[in-house]
C-alpha cells in the first residue's frame, strides 16, 4: 500500500469552500459587465404571431434586446444531438425559438442589460403573440395516433426505434416458461436540482478575436467542441471555455444548453462581457430532466426460480428537443443493462423515443442504469412473491458465479468481474437480516406495515473503449487525459481533463499521483476544467473520472518514472535495469547500493539545467497521456432497507438501511462512502418524494423548490455502508466508479421495501414516488374503499 | 434610500433601491459572494447569515430591513486565520461535496447549536430542515454539527 491511495484524506478543496471562497460562476465580476435575463413561454405549446420588444429596448438600462430571429439572421446554428442511432428523427433546437414553442420555459428573447434587476423587469415589457395549441405530455400517449405533433420533422412523435436481442426467442421461452411475471410501470420524470444553478458569462476579445466562456459545465472541452463547429463556429483555438468550481451537477451540466449560445453570442455582438445566472425556477423548466419511462415487462422462470426469459418495451420521453446524449440513456445505457446480477439466457428490449411538449430529457444520476434495475428488480421482488421464496434466495439462485467472468451477457456487454454472492453475504450480515425479519414478523403480528427491501444492481460505468462506444451511436470518444507537469523545483501540476464538480478530485487524483511518484500530496496541484490550461479533455460522467482518468494519470507517473530512472542511471553510472524507483520516498537507487540515490527533486532540477542528461534526451519533466480502456468497468451492489407505512396517514418511515457494494479498488475510502451515502439519498428521493409533475395540459406543476419534494436532513436514518472488493481488470487503478451506484439501488431497494410492507394487503405494485397520499389510497382500497 | 449596517465587524454605507434584497447587497455591493443563492422561494437556506444573532436567510430580506444591523456572513465566521469549530469540523467529516449550500448549511448549524449546546441528532436533522444539499444525503452533515457540538460546549 502507498502512501495516500486507500487512507481517507479529507479534501484539499475544503478550505476554500467551508470560508466562501468557492470560484462558482455566479460570483464572477468583470469590468463592463452587463446582465442577461430570458423570456420564456408560459405555454407548453403554442404558435409565436408575434413578438415586440419596443417597449422592453425603451426601458432605462436595456442596452439590447434578441429574438430567435435575431440569433438565426446572426449566424448561430441548432444546437446538435450528440447520440444519433440509425433512423433517428431529428428535429431542430434553436436556442431561442422562432415560430412555435414547445414546452414551458422555451426561451423566446434575451434582454441584455446594465442590471439584473433592470434585465429581469424588461422582461415584463415583451409582449409576444401566442396561439396556443395543443400540447402532449405523456412518453406512450405520444406515440398514439391522433396525438398533438411536436415537431414536423418527427411524424408520431417517435424519433427513434431501437431494439436489441432477439423477440422470436424471448417470446417462445416465456411461453414455455412456468410462470411469468408481468408488469406495468412508470419511472417518474425527475428535476436533477444541482444545489448551484446553471449560469454562463462571456467575454469577447474583439482585438485578439477571442472568445472567453465561462459555464458551470461538468465536461468544457465538449462545450468548445459543440460551440465551435456547430452553435456559434467560433475558431476552436480562439474559443476558451472555463468550468471553475460546479456546485453539483448529476449529469444536468453534461449537455449544451440554449444560454451558452446566447450568452457569447450576445457579448460579442455589444461589445460587452455578458452575464447569466439561472433562477431556481428556470433550472426547474430548462435544466435536462432524468429518467421519464412508461414501461412494459415481463421476466419468465422454472417454477424453482431460474430465470428464463425478459421481455421489455419502453416508451422513454424525449421532451421538446433532443438534448445532447438523450437517444443514448433508454437505449445503449439502459437494455444493455437488463441481465443484471443474473444468468437470464434470452432478453430482448425495444425503446421508443417520443417527443413531447416538456422540457427535453437526458442524463441524470445512473441514466439508463437505474431505469434498467428498476424494472429488473422489481420484477424479481414480485417474482419472489409469487414463488413464496426469500427475495434474496431467489436472486442467488441466479447470480453470475465468480469463476464465469469475464460474463458475456445476451445484451452485449461483458462484465469484467464479481462476487455478488459476497457482496449480498456482506449486507445481510451488516443488516442482520434473519433478525430484521423476525422483527417484521413481530410487528405485522401486531397489525403494523413494515417491510424489507432488497436489491442487487449493476452499473456500467468507465465507458470504453471509444470504438465500440462511437459504434453504437456516440458521436464522442470516451478515453480521458492526465499530465503531470514536475517543475524545477519538484513541485507538480497535475492537469486532468476529468471534472471535478463535488467528487473532490483535487484530493483523489493526488493521492493515485503522489503514489505513483512518491512525493508529497502537498507539493502537487490538480487542474482541472479550462480548456485553455489542459489537453483536450472528456470530463466527468457516468462514473468514470478514477477509472479513465486515474488511468491516464498513472500512465504519465509511469513516463515520468521511467525518464527519472533513465536519468538517474547517467548520473550515477549505473545500468538502467539496475535502478530502483521507491514509490514509498520519490528516490531512484542502484539496486543493492542504497546510498547511491537520487531524489526526486534532484531529478526534477538537473533536468532544467540539462547539462547531465543522457545523450539525446529532452530537458523536459513533462508528460501527457490518454487511456481510452479496454471495456466498461462494472460496480455492483446489494442494498437493505427495513421501512415502516403509517396505516392511517400512509406516511413512509426508512428505518434503516444498509448499502455494501463493490465500486472495485478504492482511492479514498472517505470520498467513496460520500459519494454512496449521498447517491442513495438522491434514489430514495425518488423512491418516496420527487416528481417532475406536469398537467395533461403540458404546464409543470413542481416549478419550484415550493413544489417539489427535495429530500431533506429529517427523511433520513444513518445510512449504513459496508463494502468488498473486485478489482477491475479494466484500469491501472483495479477501480470501477462510485458516483453512481447508490442512486440506481437506493430507489428500487426502498420501493421494494415499502411494497413488502404493502404485501398483506395485497398491495403487488404502486407508482413512484411513494406518497403518503398515494399510499393512503391504496390502503383504502385494499380494505374494501372508500376512506 | 441610504443603508448602514456591519457586516464582518466592518461599517458599510450604501444608497440602495428599496427592492434590493439582502443577499445581492452582500455579494453585489460588497464582493462578499460567499453567500450563495440556491432557489427563489426561501426553501434551500444556501443564502443564510447571521443577522443581530439570529440565522437568517438572506434572499427573503431586504437590504433595507437590515439597516443598522450587524451581519456575519461565511466570510467572518473565522476568527482570523482559525476557523470556526463548525468550519474545521465539515472539513474533518467530509460534510460537504460540492460546496454549494456548505456556507449557508454552516451558519445555520453554528447558530443550532448556540441555541442547543446539547443538540441531539434528531434536533440536527429537524433544525437543518431549512437548508437543502443535494450531494451529501445529510449523513456527514449531521455528523459535522454533532462534532462541532462537542466542540462549541466545550464546558462553557
Amino acid at each position: 500500500m502507498g502512501n495516500y491511495v486507500g487512507k481517507s484524506m479529507k479534501r484539499v478543496e475544503d478550505p476554500r469552500f467551508i470560508q466562501g471562497q468557492g470560484k462558482y460562476v455566479a460570483n464572477l465580476k468583470i469590468y463592463g459587465m452587463t446582465h442577461a435575463a430570458i423570456k420564456r413561454s408560459p405555454y407548453p405549446h403554442a404558435k409565436i404571431n408575434s413578438i415586440n420588444t419596443a417597449a422592453a429596448e425603451a426601458l432605462e438600462g436595456v442596452i439590447a434586446v434578441f429574438t430567435g430571429k435575431d440569433l438565426v439572421e446572426g449566424g448561430v446554428n441548432p444546437i446538435p444531438c450528440g447520440f444519433t442511432p440509425p433512423d433517428i428523427k431529428l428535429p431542430p433546437h434553436h436556442a431561442l425559438a422562432i415560430d412555435r414553442v414547445r414546452h414551458v420555459g422555451d426561451g423566446v428573447a434575451v434582454v441584455i442589460a446594465e442590471t439584473a434587476y433592470i434585465a429581469h423587469d424588461a422582461l415584463d415589457l415583451i409582449e409576444v403573440d401566442y396561439e396556443p395549441l395543443p400540447a402532449v405530455v405523456d412518453a406512450k400517449a405520444a406515440a398514439q395516433a391522433g396525438a398533438p405533433q411536436v415537431h414536423d420533422e418527427v411524424p408520431n412523435n417517435v424519433s427513434f426505434t431501437w431494439a436489441i436481442g432477439d423477440e422470436a426467442a424471448v417470446n417462445a421461452a416465456l411461453a414455455a416458461a412456468d410462470h411469468v411475471v408481468e408488469l406495468d410501470l412508470i419511472n417518474q420524470r425527475l428535476i436533477p436540482n444541482a444545489m448551484e444553478p446553471r449560469a454562463a458569462v462571456a467575454q469577447w476579445d474583439s482585438a485578439m478575436e477571442q472568445m472567453t466562456v465561462w459555464t458551470s459545465s461538468q465536461n468544457p472541452h465538449t462545450i468548445r467542441l459543440l460551440l465551435s463547429a456547430f452553435t456559434l463556429g467560433i475558431p476552436e483555438h480562439k474559443l476558451r471555455v472555463i468550468s471553475p468550481d460546479v456546485g453539483g451537477g448529476f449529469g444536468s451540466k453534461i449537455f449544451h444548453y440554449a444560454e451558452e449560445v446566447i450568452v457569447p453570442w450576445a457579448a460579442r455582438k455589444i461589445g460587452r462581457p455578458v452575464k447569466w445566472v439561472a433562477t431556481r425556477s428556470e433550472s426547474h423548466s430548462t435544466d435536462a430532466h432524468g429518467r421519464d419511462h412508461v414501461t412494459h415487462c415481463k421476466l419468465g422462470m422454472s417454477k424453482d426460480g431460474i430465470f428464463q426469459a425478459l421481455h421489455i418495451e419502453n416508451y422513454a420521453n424525449m421532451g421538446a428537443y433532443l438534448s445532447l446524449f438523450a437517444p443514448m440513456i433508454p437505449t445503449a445505457l439502459y437494455h444493455t443493462l437488463m441481465a443484471g446480477l443474473y444468468k437470464t439466457p434470452v432478453i430482448y428490449g425495444v425503446t421508443y423515443g417520443t417527443m413531447t411538449n416538456t422540457t427535453p430529457v437526458d442524463a441524470y444520476r445512473g441514466a439508463g442504469r437505474p431505469e434498467a434495475s428498476y424494472v429488473l428488480e422489481r420484477l424479481i421482488d414480485i417474482a419472489s412473491r409469487d414463488l413464496n421464496m426469500d427475495p434474496i434466495e431467489l436472486r442467488r439462485k441466479n447470480f453470475i458465479q465468480p469463476d464465469e467472468f469475464p460474463y458475456q451477457t445476451p445484451v452485449a456487454l461483458l462484465y469484467d468481474s464479481g462476487n455478488y454472492d459476497a457482496v449480498f453475504d456482506k449486507a445481510v450480515e451488516m443488516a442482520d437480516y434473519s433478525a430484521m425479519r423476525a422483527e417484521q414478523a413481530t410487528a405485522r403480528a401486531d397489525g403494523r406495515l413494515v417491510g424489507v427491501g432488497v436489491s442487487g444492481c449493476i452499473e456500467a460505468s468507465g465507458a470504453g473503449p471509444s470504438a465500440v462506444v462511437v459504434s453504437l451511436g456516440a458521436a464522442i470518444g470516451l478515453y480521458e487525459s492526465g499530465a503531470i507537469r514536475v517543475h524545477p523545483t519538484g513541485k507538480v501540476t497535475v492537469l486532468t481533463g476529468a471534472h471535478s464538480h463535488g467528487q473532490g478530485h483535487e484530493t483523489s487524483l493526488a493521492q493515485i499521483v503522489g503514489d505513483e511518484l512518491g512525493i508529497p500530496v502537498s507539493d502537487i496541484e490538480v487542474i482541472h476544467g479550462d480548456t485553455e490550461r489542459l489537453p483536450y479533455g472528456v470530463g466527468t460522467y457516468a462514473s468514470r473520472s478514477m477509472a479513465v482518468g486515474g488511468g491516464a494519470l498513472v500512465m504519465s507517473a509511469q513516463k515520468i518514472r521511467d525518464k527519472i530512472t533513465r536519468i538517474a542511471a547517467h548520473q550515477l553510472e549505473a545500468a538502467v535495469e539496475d535502478m530502483v524507483y521507491d514509490r514509498a520516498t520519490g528516490t531512484v537507487h542502484v539496486k543493492g547500493a542504497p546510498d547511491k540515490s537520487k531524489a526526486f527533486g534532484e531529478i526534477a532540477f538537473a533536468v532544467t539545467l540539462a547539462n547531465n542528461l543522457p545523450a539525446g534526451m529532452e530537458p523536459a519533466l513533462e508528460e501527457t497521456s490518454y487511456f481510452d480502456p479496454p471495456n466498461f468497468t462494472f460496480p455492483n451492489s446489494a442494498h437493505i432497507a427495513k421501512v415502516e407505512v403509517d396505516k392511517d396517514s400512509g406516511e413512509v418511515t426508512l428505518l434503516d438501511y444498509v448499502a455494501v457494494d463493490d465500486v472495485g479498488n478504492i482511492i479514498n475510502p472517505l470520498l467513496v462512502e460520500g459519494q454512496i451515502v449521498g447517491g442513495v439519498a438522491q434514489g430514495v428521493g425518488q423512491a418516496l418524494w420527487e416528481h417532475g409533475a406536469y398537467d395533461a395540459n403540458g404546464q409543470l406543476l413542481s416549478g419550484t423548490f415550493m413544489d417539489y419534494a427535495m429530500p431533506r436532513a429529517d427523511g433520513f436514518p444513518n445510512i449504513r455502508v459496508g463494502r468488498t472488493v473486485t478489482p477491475s481488470p479494466s484500469n491501472p487503478l483495479g477501480v470501477k466508479g462510485a458516483g453512481e451506484m447508490g442512486t440506481i439501488a437506493g430507489t428500487v431497494t426502498v420501493v421494494n421495501a415499502v411494497m413488502d410492507a404493502l404485501a398483506p394487503l395485497g398491495v403487488r405494485h404502486l407508482d413512484m414516488p411513494l406518497t403518503a397520499e398515494k399510499i393512503k389510497a391504496a390502503i383504502a382500497a385494499a380494505n374494501g374503499g372508500g376512506n | 434610500m441610504k443603508v448602514s449596517m456591519t457586516v464582518n465587524g466592518k461599517t458599510y454605507n450604501r444608497d440602495v433601491e428599496p427592492r434590493m434584497l439582502l443577499v445581492h447587497f452582500l455579494r453585489d455591493e460588497l464582493g462578499m459572494t460567499g453567500t450563495n443563492i440556491g432557489c427563489d422561494t426561501s426553501q434551500c437556506g444556501a443564502c443564510t447569515i447571521h443577522m443581530n444573532g439570529m440565522a437568517v436567510k438572506s434572499c427573503t430580506t431586504l437590504a433595507v430591513q437590515a439597516d443598522g444591523a450587524t451581519i456575519t456572513t461565511i466570510e467572518g465566521l473565522a476568527n482570523g486565520s482559525e476557523l470556526h469549530p463548525m468550519q474545521q469540523a465539515f472539513w474533518e467529516n467530509h460534510g460537504l461535496q460540492c460546496g454549494y449550500c456548505t456556507p449557508g448549511m454552516i451558519m445555520a448549524a453554528t447558530k443550532l447549536v448556540e441555541n442547543n449546546p446539547n443538540i441531539t441528532e434528531a434536533e440536527i436533522r429537524h433544525g437543518l430542515e431549512g437548508n437543502i444539499c443535494r450531494c451529501t444525503g445529510y449523513e456527514n452533515i449531521v455528523r459535522s454539527v454533532k462534532a462541532a457540538a462537542a466542540q462549541m460546549g466545550g464546558g462553557d
